[in-house]
C-alpha cells in the first residue's frame, strides 16, 4: 500500500516536473521562432524591404509597374532633348524655322499620356480597395501612439496592454539594432489577418511598417484601421512617421511574428507578466532631455 | 510684335531717378522704404529672396551636416532639430521662391511686358513688400524663441497646440504666415488688376507674353487659396490662445480638419511656386532657340487647367490621415489628371527647340536643366499620386526627394534662369558667361547628388524629419550630405558672380540677347529706366 502510494506520488511528481519543465521551456521564450529572420534596413539599400506581407508584395509589384512606365517617359524626354541639342544647336542649324503649330502632334501628346494614365490607374485602384479591406480579421491589436513610445492592447487577450520603448543607444545588447530594437516588441501570429486599430494619446504619430506595407496616422480622438498578414516568422520593424515632438525619431516599432501556437503560448505568459505591471518601461531620453520635456509639458 | 512709343530716357536707374515730371531726386528713405515704383519694389523682393535663400540654405546645410553620419552630434536636441526643419521649409517657400518669382520678377517685368507704366496699385505694392519683410522677422522669432516652432512647415495640430508647443515661438511662426499671406493676397489683387486692365492697346489677352499669363494664373490661385490658409492659421491661433477647440478632439474638434484646410491652400501653393517658373522657362527657351513658343494657346490652356485642377486634389497629401477609400480613389485620379497639361508644356518646350537655332548660354542651361529635372520630379509625383503606393511612401525620403526635385531643381532653376536672363536688364551689367556656366554645372551636380540618393532612402523606409537614423541608412545619407556641400560651394560661386555683375563696367544694349528676345522689356534700355512706358505704346 505504501509502495503503491509512493509510486503514484513519485509519478505525479515526475509528471508535474515534466509538465513544468515543458512549460518552462516554452515560457522561457515563446517568441524564439522569430529570431531566425530579421527584416531590417540594409546598408546601401535601393529598394523596398523584402515583402513580409501580401500587401507589401502588391505594393512592390505596382511600384515596379509604375516606375517602368515613368522611367520610359523620362528616358524618352531625355532622348528627345539630346537629339534636339545635337541637331538644332546654333552651329548645326543657323537658320531657325518658324514652326509653332502642328495639330497632329498636339493631339498625340494629349492622347498618349492619357492612355498611360489609364494604364496606371486600373491596377492602382485595386490596391486601394485591398488596403482598405479590414474585414474578418483573426485578431485586433489597438495601437496607441504616445510621446514617445507605442502602446499595444490585444483586444482578444484580457489585460494584455503594454508599452514599447526604443532601447537607448547606451543600453543596446548584442543582436539589438540601434534605433529600431525595443524593450517589448509586439508579438503576432504568422499567417493570420491582423487588424490594427490605431489611435493616439496625445499628438499625431505615424504607425509605419515598411516591410509590411502598413502606414496610418495615429490621431487622437479617432481610431484608424489598417491590417496586415505576415508571411513568415521573423522580426519586422517600423518607425514613427509623423512628427510628434523632440523624440520623434526614437519611437520605433518592433514586431515578432511567430507560428500561431507559439503566439498563443506567448499570450499566456505576457498576460500574467504585463497585466501585473511587472515590466517597467525603459525611458529613451537622457535626464537633461527629460527635464526639458517635463518643463515644456508642465508650463 | 511691334510697337511705337516715345523715347524713354536712357538713364541708369540706380544713379538718378530724375525724370521729365520735375520730381526732385528721392532720398534713400523715400526711394527704398516708401517706394511706389514696380522696378524698385521688384528689387526689394529679389533682395528679400536672396536673404531668404541664404537663411533657408544655411539651415539646410546644418541639417545635412547632422544627417551626414548616424548618431551625429551637430544638433543634439530634438527640439532644435524640429525648429530648424520647420524654419527651413517656411523660409524657402515664403521668403525665397515666392518673393523671387512673383514679387521680384513679376513686379519687374509684368508691367513692362504689357506696356504699362507701373502696377495698378503702386502703394499697395509697397505695402505687400513690407508685410513680407515683417513676416521674415516673425519667422526668425519662431525659430529662435524658446525651443522654437517645431511642428514642421505643415504645422499640424495637436503638436502645435498650446499644450504641446507652449510659448511664443509657434505663435510667431503662425503670425508670420498671416503677414506673408496678406502680402501675397494684396500682390495677387494688384497683378490681376494690372494684367486685366492695363495692357497696352492692341495687346489682347492672347497676345500677352506667357510669363504674364503664368503670373495671372498664379495670382488667381493666391487669391483663392491664401484666405483658406489664413482661416486655418487663425483657427489654430485661437485654439492656442483663446480656448477654442477647432482641432481639439476633447472639445469636439478634429485635427484632420486642419489638414484639409491647410492642404486646400497647400496644394495650390505648390503650383503658385512653379507656374511663374514655367513662364520664365517659356521666355528663355524661345529666346535662345530664336523661335516663338510652340503652341502658345496650348501653353495658356495648360497653365489655366493646371491652376484649376490644382484646387481639387489637396487630399493626396492626406492619403494616410483616415480619408475613405472612395476619397483616395478620387484624389488619386484627379491628381494624375494634372500630368496631362504638364506634359503638354514639356513637349511644347521641346517642340519650340525643335527646328530652332539653339545657343547654350547660361539662362538656357538653367531652362533646359529645369525641363529635364522637373520631368524627373513629376515622374516621382505620378508614383506618389497612387494612393496604394503612397501608403508605403508617405512622409518618407521618397517624398522629400520628389518635392526637392520639383522645388530645388524646378522652381530654383527657374529663379536662376530668370536671374541670368534679366540681370542685365535690371542692373545694366551682365554676368560673366564662363562663371555662369560653372555655377550652373556645380549646382546641377550638387543638387542631384543631394536628392537622387534620397529616393533610395525612402524606398528603404527612412522617415522624414529625423535627426538620427538606423545605421543601415548611413551610406546614402553620407552621399546626400556630400552633395549638399557641393551645392553650398556652388552658391559661393554665385556670390562671386554677383560681385562681378555689380562691378562690371560693360555697357549693355537694349536687347542684349538678339532676335530671339521679342517681348517689350527688350525694347527699353538696359538697365531699364526708372519709369518706362509712361506714354502708352500701341501694339500692332
Amino acid at each position: 500500500m505504501k509502495r503503491a502510494f509512493l509510486t503514484v506520488f513519485g509519478a505525479v511528481i515526475m509528471l508535474a516536473a515534466i509538465v513544468h519543465a515543458g512549460y518552462a521551456q516554452t515560457s522561457a521564450d515563446p517568441t524564439a521562432a522569430a529570431n531566425g529572420y530579421v527584416n531590417a534596413p540594409r546598408p546601401w539599400q535601393m529598394w523596398f524591404p523584402a515583402a513580409g506581407s501580401p500587401m507589401q508584395a502588391q505594393i512592390d509589384w505596382l511600384m515596379k509597374y509604375v516606375l517602368w512606365i515613368m522611367t520610359g517617359v523620362v528616358v524618352f524626354v531625355a532622348i528627345l532633348m539630346a537629339y534636339v541639342f545635337i541637331r538644332f544647336n546654333a552651329k548645326a542649324n543657323p537658320v531657325p524655322s518658324h514652326l509653332t503649330h502642328n495639330t497632329l502632334i498636339e493631339f498625340v501628346w494629349l492622347f498618349i499620356p492619357t492612355v498611360l494614365l489609364v494604364i496606371i490607374i486600373i491596377p492602382s485602384l485595386n490596391l486601394i480597395w485591398y488596403e482598405g479591406d479590414t474585414s474578418n480579421p483573426y485578431m485586433t491589436v489597438t495601437v496607441t501612439g504616445h510621446q514617445w513610445y507605442w502602446e499595444y492592447n490585444y483586444q482578444s487577450v484580457p489585460g494584455l496592454d503594454y508599452t514599447s520603448y526604443m532601447i537607448p543607444d547606451d543600453k543596446l545588447l548584442p543582436g539589438d539594432i540601434r534605433r529600431l530594437s525595443v524593450d517589448h516588441p509586439m508579438v503576432l501570429p504568422v499567417g493570420e489577418k491582423i487588424k490594427f486599430d490605431i489611435t493616439s494619446g496625445d499628438v499625431l504619430h505615424g504607425f509605419y511598417l515598411p516591410s509590411l506595407g502598413v502606414q496610418k496616422y495615429a490621431i487622437p480622438g479617432t481610431i484608424q484601421t489598417s491590417w496586415t498578414l505576415i508571411n513568415k516568422p521573423g522580426i519586422y520593424f517600423g518607425q514613427c512617421n509623423q512628427i510628434c515632438g523632440i523624440n520623434h525619431d526614437a519611437m520605433p516599432i518592433e514586431i515578432k511574428a511567430v507560428p500561431l501556437a507559439d503566439y498563443l503560448a506567448w499570450t499566456k505568459v505576457a498576460q500574467s507578466n504585463y497585466s501585473e505591471n511587472n515590466v517597467s518601461p525603459v525611458p529613451v531620453t537622457s535626464p537633461a532631455e527629460q527635464k526639458l520635456a517635463d518643463a515644456a509639458v508642465s508650463k | 510684335m511691334s510697337f511705337t512709343a516715345h523715347d524713354d530716357h536712357a538713364l541708369p536707374s540706380d544713379a538718378h531717378a530724375h525724370d521729365e515730371h520735375g520730381h526732385a531726386k528721392p532720398g534713400f528713405v523715400r526711394r527704398w522704404l516708401m517706394s511706389t515704383n514696380h522696378k524698385d519694389i521688384g528689387t526689394l523682393y529679389i533682395t528679400m529672396a536672396f536673404i531668404g535663400a541664404c537663411t533657408g540654405g544655411m539651415l539646410s546645410e546644418i541639417m545635412r551636416q547632422q544627417l551626414m553620419y548616424p548618431h551625429n552630434t551637430i544638433i543634439t536636441s530634438g527640439a532644435a532639430w524640429n525648429a530648424i526643419i520647420t524654419a527651413h521649409g517656411l523660409i524657402m517657400i515664403f521668403w525665397f521662391v515666392m518673393p523671387a518669382l512673383i514679387g521680384g520678377f513679376g513686379n519687374w517685368f509684368v508691367p513692362m511686358m504689357i506696356g504699362a507704366p507701373d502696377m495698378a496699385f503702386p502703394r499697395l505694392n509697397n505695402m505687400s513688400f513690407w508685410f513680407l519683410a515683417m513676416g521674415f522677422i516673425f519667422v526668425l522669432l519662431g525659430l529662435t524663441l524658446g525651443t522654437g516652432a517645431g511642428a514642421g512647415w505643415t504645422l499640424y495640430p495637436p503638436l502645435d497646440n498650446a499644450q504641446y508647443s507652449p510659448g511664443l515661438a509657434t505663435d510667431f511662426a503662425l503670425f508670420s504666415l498671416h503677414l506673408a499671406g496678406i502680402s501675397s493676397l494684396l500682390g495677387a489683387i494688384n497683378f490681376i488688376a494690372t494684367i486685366l486692365n492695363m495692357r497696352a492697346p492692341g495687346m489682347t489677352m492672347f497676345k500677352m507674353p506667357l510669363f504674364c499669363w503664368s503670373i495671372l494664373v498664379t495670382a488667381f490661385l493666391l487669391l483663392l487659396a491664401i484666405p483658406v490658409l489664413a482661416g486655418a492659421v487663425t483657427m489654430l491661433i485661437m485654439d492656442r490662445n483663446f480656448g477654442t477647440s477647432f482641432f481639439e478632439p476633447a472639445g469636439g474638434g478634429d485635427p484632420v480638419l486642419f489638414q484639409h484646410l491647410f492642404w486646400f491652400f497647400g496644394h495650390p501653393e505648390v503650383y503658385i511656386m512653379i507656374l511663374p517658373a514655367f513662364g520664365i522657362v517659356s521666355h528663355v527657351v524661345s529666346t535662345f532657340s530664336k523661335k516663338p513658343i510652340f503652341g502658345y494657346l496650348g501653353m495658356v490652356y495648360a497653365m489655366v487647367v493646371i491652376g484649376f485642377v490644382g484646387f481639387v486634389v489637396w487630399a493626396h497629401h492626406m492619403f494616410v490621415s483616415g480619408i475613405s477609400d472612395d476619397s483616395r480613389v478620387y484624389f488619386e485620379v484627379a491628381t494624375l489628371v494634372i500630368a496631362v497639361p504638364t506634359g503638354v508644356k514639356v513637349f511644347s518646350w521641346i517642340a519650340t527647340m525643335w527646328g530652332g537655332s539653339i545657343e547654350f548660354k547660361t539662362p538656357m542651361l538653367w531652362a533646359i536643366g529645369f525641363i529635364f529635372l522637373f520631368v524627373i520630379g513629376g515622374a516621382t509625383g505620378v508614383v506618389l499620386a497612387n494612393a496604394g503606393l503612397d501608403q508605403e511612401l508617405h512622409n518618407d525620403y521618397f517624398l522629400i526627394a520628389h518635392f526637392h526635385y520639383v522645388l530645388s531643381m524646378g522652381a530654383t532653376f527657374g529663379v536662376f534662369a530668370g536671374f541670368y536672363y534679366w540681370i542685365g536688364k535690371m542692373s545694366g551689367h551682365q554676368y560673366p558667361e564662363f562663371w555662369g556656366k560653372v555655377h550652373f554645372w556645380s549646382f546641377f551636380i550638387g543638387v542631384n547628388l543631394t536628392f537622387f540618393p534620397q529616393h533610395f532612402l525612402g524606398l528603404a523606409g527612412m522617415p522624414r524629419r529625423y535627426p538620427d537614423y538606423p545605421d543601415a541608412f548611413a551610406g546614402w545619407n553620407f552621399v546626400s550630405s556630400v552633395g549638399s556641400i557641393i551645392s553650398g560651394l556652388s552658391t559661393l560661386i554665385f556670390f562671386y558672380i554677383l560681385v562681378r555683375v555689380f562691378t562690371s563696367k560693360q555697357k549693355l544694349p537694349d536687347n542684349y540677347w538678339g532676335d530671339g528676345a521679342t517681348t517689350l522689356e527688350w525694347a527699353v534700355p538696359s538697365p531699364a529706366p526708372h519709369h518706362t512706358f509712361e506714354d502708352v505704346p500701341v501694339i500692332r
